[in-house]
């Protein structure tokens, strides 16, 4: 394997507390050294003017295979990855069949080694066939490869079942992560509930439907003591509960997706184009909602006071006509894996948005335990590496993603936050220089 | 008002009039300026006249299609677009979504695009999700009419309400209208708080808690903000609502309310919500009693009210199709000055 030289980026390694200019060594497709190389060895990168960081990692994204190709697969899903600077990718289980057995595991495993083009870490199910109703077998999952459990898409509706799981993977030491959404409150709504959904006669969630299931799974963490991680926080009182329970000990943790963090609901009235006509945009039909502009605003400050751990994009791709249909009947999801540093970089600074999207996203899901090194680069961990132009400029053109979700409502938006390039266990991956 | 003596000169307004019709697509009320509700209030006039005639027809529209699509169930509405077709002699086709390819699972784009390719000038769409006509509309070249879409909006209902409004009190500026029933699943609603706040009214909009729409409930945007709902006066009592209103207007109530615990039951609905004798007295005398159709007698409201002379909803029914001639007439772009 060829040595890889990152040559003369700044380089933000928040793992280690790095900022400083600096060469990024990468050997046998690991980081074999940061510093002031004498001779570069192996092929160039040059990356002055840039800036050189771990390789991002996502806890949240769908990739759709098996069951769902047309939307995404591993291949197309990685791909899209390397092209947002992401080197890891932990695969939801809301496949078909769901990733509920070992053999599920084993395919996104397989999959990934043959087809993937970045690291895929799956996500097993908590319940069997995602259904609520019984206990995956969380310990073969486990064994196969999981790093988490969730039933994603939706919430494990059942306290009393949550709580066995809890304590069920308290003994795995595996984080569960949930998708905290009281069915009733949410059921039928298709955006935030509030003026926006009164003005476009649509169904609306209430933020207290997402609230509410968060206190619930913040006392299930404390009474049991085993880690719950709630996925996409979206609400101001989301964030105020999560903030609490964190100050008294509970073993929470949080993510933020780049959408929540930079758009309001009403992206759904006015679509990506100003003014005319209502848009009813589906692409900014997500879930959870798309909030208000104080819900926006307490998820960046929860995010940059630790509140929140990390970024997730929860990267969710539809085909064209899932969402060229009535709002209603719209699939939910925003592809956002190649949108993702720059919509944050829209919301916090940049040193803030690289440690959440690098050693914040690792040490959350304890990524460590799986891949030594994670997140960071520190010597001997993975050749993962992104080398990014924060002050570049430009157009988001879906027909231009690698994913097959085309669906996004930043469509024609100029953006700051390019990825040059992407090395993956010291191998380009992307390369946009 | 122009009393046109011949056929053709039946859809002109006064001449040397410059106010245009240049909307390609009828799918809200909220951007209406006040010239294009006076053309079509005017444009309405004049096809109440023609209605009023031996042979109500005009063959202003011959050669014309417009094809009405109704993905709900609707008596009136749909009646009344074809009948407001005819007297226009357009061709009128009646697509219901129930006797079509939409069964075997074909997309609404496709539909709407079979249609236009089948020559459809204009499209009459009513459809249970909101948004839906404005999706159609970015995808055809034919013009979109919104005969009702989900809690959205029904604009031409709201043409008619104001239309008929005007008619009793002249300039609704000022007047007070009180909307009574299940706002936040409305589409009536919607559209009626809209075009009667833009002309000056002053709404009030009344119901159970849980029929009344989060944001106009809780102040919420808590700014002015252009693209909100105007904001209306918000009552749960409707013995105080009433108080001197101009406008008594009830809404349906539809049965499935009664799931999901929106309401008790239709017997303590009637009691607190029903428009009855007592309460048209609290209005201002000579109160126009209104209801877009179809009642529930004894629910929403009392027997005695919706047949009393104060009661304007069959009128409503008739100046329906009279807007719904405007509407089209000018839909189809027929000069009007």
């Amino acid at each position: 394997m060829n040595d890889i030289t990152v040559r003369g980026g700044r380089v933000l390694d928040p793992a280690n507390g790095i900022d400083a200019v600096a060469d990024v060594i990468v050997r046998d497709g690991v980081i074999a050294e940061v510093g002031k190389a004498a001779k570069a060895p192996g092929d160039v990168i040059d990356a002055s003017g840039l800036v050189v960081c771990p390789g991002f990692v996502d806890v949240h994204a769908h990739l759709r295979e098996p069951g769902f190709e047309h939307k995404e697969t591993v291949e197309t899903g990685t791909r899209a990855a390397a092209r947002g600077g992401f080197t890891t990718v932990c695969a939801m289980p809301n496949t078909e069949p769901p990733t509920d057995s070992a053999g599920a595991v084993e395919f996104v495993l397989r999959t990934a080694a043959a087809k993937g083009v970045v690291r895929v870490l799956p996500i097993g199910c908590v319940t069997k066939g995602r259904a609520g109703h019984d206990l995956a077998e969380l310990a073969e999952l486990s064994a196969a490869g999981a790093v988490a459990f969730s039933d994603d898409g939706a919430p494990v509706a059942d306290a009393a079942l949550m709580r066995r799981a809890l304590e069920y993977a308290g003994m795995l030491q595996t984080p569960v992560i949930d998708h905290a959404e009281e069915p009733a409150l949410a059921a039928g709504g298709v955006m935030h509930e509030g003026w926006v959904s009164t003005r476009l006669g649509l169904r609306g969630v209430p933020a207290a439907a997402e609230e509410s299931f968060v206190a619930r799974d913040i006392a299930l963490a404390q009474a049991t003591g085993s880690r719950v991680h709630l996925a996409h926080v979206s609400t101001a009182g989301s964030v105020e509960l999560v903030r609490a329970a964190k100050a008294r000990g509970a073993p929470v943790t949080a993510e933020v997706t780049p959408h929540h963090l930079a758009l309001t609901h009403e992206a759904v009235l006015t679509g990506p184009t100003e003014g005319g006509a209502l848009a009813y945009d589906t692409n900014a039909k997500v879930n959870p909602p798309l909030r208000t502009p104080e819900d926006v605003a307490a998820c960046v400050a929860g995010l940059l006071d630790g509140t929140i751990d990390c970024i997730a994009t929860d990267h969710a791709p539809h085909a064209t006509q899932d969402k060229l249909c009535e709002f209603d009947a719209a699939a939910m999801g925003i592809s956002g894996l190649e949108t993702a540093l720059a919509l944050s970089l829209t919301a916090i600074p940049l040193e803030a948005a690289v440690e959440r999207l690098t050693a914040a996203p690792a040490a959350t899901l304890g990524l460590e335990r799986h891949v030594p090194g994670i997140g960071s680069l520190s010597k001997g961990a993975p050749g993962d590496v992104a080398i990014i132009d924060p002050e570049g400029e430009w157009t988001v053109e879906p027909e231009t993603f690698a994913s097959l979700g085309k669906n996004t409502p930043l469509t024609g938006r100029t953006l700051k936050g390019r990825v040059v390039a992407t090395v993956y266990a010291g191998k380009v991956v992307h390369d946009a220089r | 008002m122009i009393r046109a003596t011949s056929q053709e000169q039946a859809v002109a307004p006064r001449s040397g009039d410059e106010r245009k019709w240049t909307r390609q697509h009828l799918l809200d009320v909220d951007d209406l300026s006040g010239d294009e509700i006076g053309l079509l209030m005017e444009t309405a006039d004049s096809m109440k006249e023609v209605l009023g005639r031996d042979v109500p027809r005009v063959p202003t529209l011959r050669g014309r299609t417009v094809v009405t699509l109704f993905y709900e169930a609707s008596t009136r509405t749909r009646a009344s677009f074809e009948l407001a077709g005819k007297a226009l002699g357009a061709d009128v086709i009646n697509v219901a979504a129930g006797g079509s390819s939409v069964e075997k699972g074909e997309s609404l784009i496709d539909t709407v695009r079979t249609l236009q390719a089948v020559g459809a000038d204009v499209l009459v769409m009513r459809h249970g999700s909101s948004g839906a006509p404005h999706l159609v509309a970015r995808h055809v070249r034919s013009s979109v009419i919104n005969a009702g879409d989900g809690w959205h909006a029904h604009p031409t209902q709201a043409l008619l309400d104001l239309y008929t409004m005007r008619a009793h009190l002249g300039d609704v500026r000022g007047r007070r209208v009180v909307i009574v029933g299940d706002i936040a699943h409305s589409r009536v609603a919607r559209s009626n708080i809209w075009l009667l706040s833009n002309a000056g009214a002053e709404v009030t909009v009344c119901g159970p808690a849980t029929l009344l729409p989060a944001g106009l409930r809780s102040g919420d945007p808590p700014v002015e903000e252009p693209q909100a709902l105007p904001r209306v006066n918000v009552e749960t009592d409707l013995d105080a609502a009433v108080e001197g209103a101009d406008v008594l207007m009830a809404l349906r109530l539809q049965k499935e309310r009664m799931t999901g615990g929106l309401l008790p039951s239709l017997r303590e609905y009637a009691t607190l919500y029903q428009l009855n004798e007592s309460r048209v007295a609290r209005a201002a005398s000579g109160a126009l009693v209104m209801h877009p159709g179809p009642i529930n007698e004894g629910v929403e409201i009392s027997p005695a009210v919706a047949s009393s002379l104060q009661s304007v909803i069959d009128e409503q029914v008739t100046n329906g199709v009279a807007v719904r001639m405007a509407a089209l007439l000018l839909m189809c772009g027929v000069k009007t000055g």
